[in-house]
């Protein structure tokens, strides 16, 4: 009967969605009269999912997870369902964990949605609501099989706190050679910069910006709103910038609570993609770009005056706001 | 090496998206389909595949006869043979195994899907495929080469991207990164005349379980008007953005 939920670390930290997650999965056990338990792999802290109405993790401390691998992740799930007798899971919609879970839903043979963004509508049939058609409708999803896997979209739910005590116990799943078929061999990552997926705001920029080279402009608003930056596709098709920053249907889906979008026209397919943000902003020229229908706040003028000062303006409210 | 690409019948990118009267199903009425545009990336990756290092290229959809001209086109781009899985694609693990018989049956060596149907964004198919075959699989793959029995795919990460060797057979989850935007195909006349000739098979569905059922659908609430600040008063919108939407 428990709630499992995949809360996911990195480098022995916990994600920010792991938080998510891990609320979102004490409040449905709460709902469903049921037990939540965590499962979190070589997270130095495991307790720390307490805060967040975590009262059991299946802590697992194994030096070959230490690198990603989605196949080896989804068997110590599957091991974690069948000690648990967990019927539903939850898992967060990070790439790497979207990664795992199909593997598992596949392993388990149950039912699976990924893109749910709020606590199921009924438990008894267990229906959630997800986006789907690209953030142009929901769908209400019923899950037949058993386990349920759900997959809590990012920033939908929140991390909601909840302090218990969290009794850790260590898990030992079996991890095998066969698990690691496919070999990492590098990485290629900025460190030191929030991504798309994790981000809060996300500070984005199309081909209105005319070239590479002004892209400072988008660097400097996104490092004093500690966003995360993204373009559009031509930008990435014409090698401005990388092919991992291009947002939109065809891109990356971006569900940040912030979304500024700067010399973007707003294509269909390019809202598609980021209309799941929360709050949207759009700085254009022209008056008549499609992307004001869908914004929130607008200001029609030119990205190389209105950029420059709305960062100095931030700066200042920053001082005062700390 | 013998590829077989998983195709989805979506609506085009632009479509317009309603529900019937009844909130119960997607209405197609108007609406235009297309390959996947993950698929189509795949598609053309495996047309490289076929013409620098001989691969044979099958393509299959799991969809009632109306996918038929999106199979066509797959063949017309230059897939050698289509297999159309008779049956309404009820969920992600009713396709999935439906596409793991073709594969077994046929004995595919790389399996191209993508990373997500635009039209359901699923994101399960080629993982639980991987799963039921037990299969190496790379999902979110920008880039993949092969080399007799080694691959070396790159896949997408959250900010950045990840190197990764493996061996056949192999499935991908692929998306944009593939091949160059430039390098899409458009059928062209020749090909859309030897498509004609090209096999497809219509093959019935094995019995397999669902393990979701959409029961509703709904659009989202029409947005209101957008507030425009003046580009002289950047202040307002920093107020507005701390005071009134609460997100700095
Ligand atoms: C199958 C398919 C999939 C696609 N998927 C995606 C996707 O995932 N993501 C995506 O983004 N696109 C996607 N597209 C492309 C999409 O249709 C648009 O072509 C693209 O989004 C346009 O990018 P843009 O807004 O940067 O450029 P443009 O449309 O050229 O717009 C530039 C904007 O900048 C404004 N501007 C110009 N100068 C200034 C200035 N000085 N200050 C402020 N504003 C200025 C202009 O008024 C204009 O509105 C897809 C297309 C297809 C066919
Ligand atoms: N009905 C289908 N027929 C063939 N392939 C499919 C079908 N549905 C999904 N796929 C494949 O699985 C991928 C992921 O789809 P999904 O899991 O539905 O988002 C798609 O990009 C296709 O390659």
């Amino acid at each position: 009967m428990p709630v499992l939920v995949y809360t996911e670390s990195d480098k022995g930290g916990f994600k920010k969605n792991a938080f998510e997650v891990a609320s979102y999965a004490s409040e449905l056990a709460k709902s469903m009269g049921t037990e939540v338990i965590a499962l979190s792999v070589n997270a130095e802290n495991p307790d720390q999912l307490g805060a967040f109405g975590i009262s059991r993790v299946l802590n697992v401390t194994e030096d070959r997870l230490d690198a990603f691998n989605a196949k080896a992740i989804a068997s110590v799930m599957r091991q974690a369902v069948a000690e648990t007798n967990a019927t539903v899971v939850v898992t967060s919609s990070s790439t790497d964990t979207k990664y795992a879970a199909a593997i598992l839903a596949g392993m388990l043979k149950g039912g699976y949605v990924n893109n749910v963004v709020s606590l199921p509508e009924s438990t008894e049939p267990l229906v959630v609501k997800r986006t789907a058609f690209s953030n142009k409708g929901f769908a209400f999803t019923e899950l037949k099989g058993e386990p349920a896997i759900i997959g809590v979209s990012n920033n939908a739910f929140g991390a909601r706190e909840h302090a218990v005590t969290a009794n850790v116990e260590s898990f030992s799943p079996n991890v095998s050679d066969s698990d690691f078929g496919v070999k990492s061999t590098a990485v290629d990552k900025a460190s030191d910069k929030v991504t798309i997926a994790d981000a809060e705001i996300v500070v984005s920029g199309g081909r209105g910006l005319k070239g590479p080279e002004n892209w400072n402009l988008i660097e400097d608003l996104a490092d004093v709103l500690g966003a995360a930056t993204a373009c559009s596709k031509p930008v990435s098709d014409l090698g401005w910038r990388p092919h991992s920053e291009h947002v939109g249907q065809t891109g990356k889906p971006v569900a940040s609570n912030l979304y500024i979008a700067i010399g973007i026209s707003g294509a269909i397919q390019h809202l598609a993609g980021v209309n799941a943000s929360k709050t949207k902003v759009v700085i254009n020229t022209d008056p008549e770009a499609p992307f004001f229908k869908a914004a929130d706040y607008g200001v029609v003028g030119d990205a190389f005056e209105v950029v420059p000062e709305l960062i100095e303006k931030l700066k200042e409210f920053k001082a005062q706001n700390g | 090496m013998k590829i077989l690409v998983c195709i989805s019948n979506v609506p085009d990118t632009t479509s317009k998206i309603n529900f019937t009267a009844d909130q119960k199903a997607f209405d197609t009425t108007g609406v235009q389909f297309v390959i996947n545009p993950n698929d189509e990336f795949g598609l053309t990756r495996a047309m490289w595949f076929k013409e620098k290092q001989g691969a044979t290229v099958h393509v299959a959809t799991v969809g009632t006869a109306a996918v038929e001209p999106t199979i066509r086109k797959s063949l017309a781009i230059g897939a050698d043979e289509g297999i159309r899985i008779d049956a309404e694609p009820v969920d992600g693990l009713f396709v999935a195994r439906q596409l793991s018989e073709i594969v077994q049956k046929g004995g595919y060596d790389l399996i191209i899907a993508g990373r997500e149907s635009i039209d359901y964004n699923g994101g399960m198919v080629p993982g639980m495929m991987a799963a039921m075959l037990d299969m190496n699989f790379i999902n979110t793959c920008i880039s993949l080469e092969v080399e007799e029995n080694k691959a070396i795919g790159v896949r997408e990460i959250d900010g950045g991207k990840e190197t990764l060797e493996t061996s056949l057979p192999l499935i991908i989850g692929g998306q944009k990164g593939l091949v160059e935007e430039s390098d899409l195909r458009i059928p062209n006349m020749r090909g859309i005349m030897m498509a004609r000739q090209k096999k497809l098979t219509v093959v019935p569905p094995v019995d397999a379980a669902e393990g979701t059922l959409d029961v509703r659908f709904e659009k989202p609430e029409p947005k209101g008007a957008v507030k425009l600040v003046d580009p002289e008063n950047i202040d307002e919108l920093i107020q507005l953005l701390h005071k009134e939407a609460k997100v700095i």
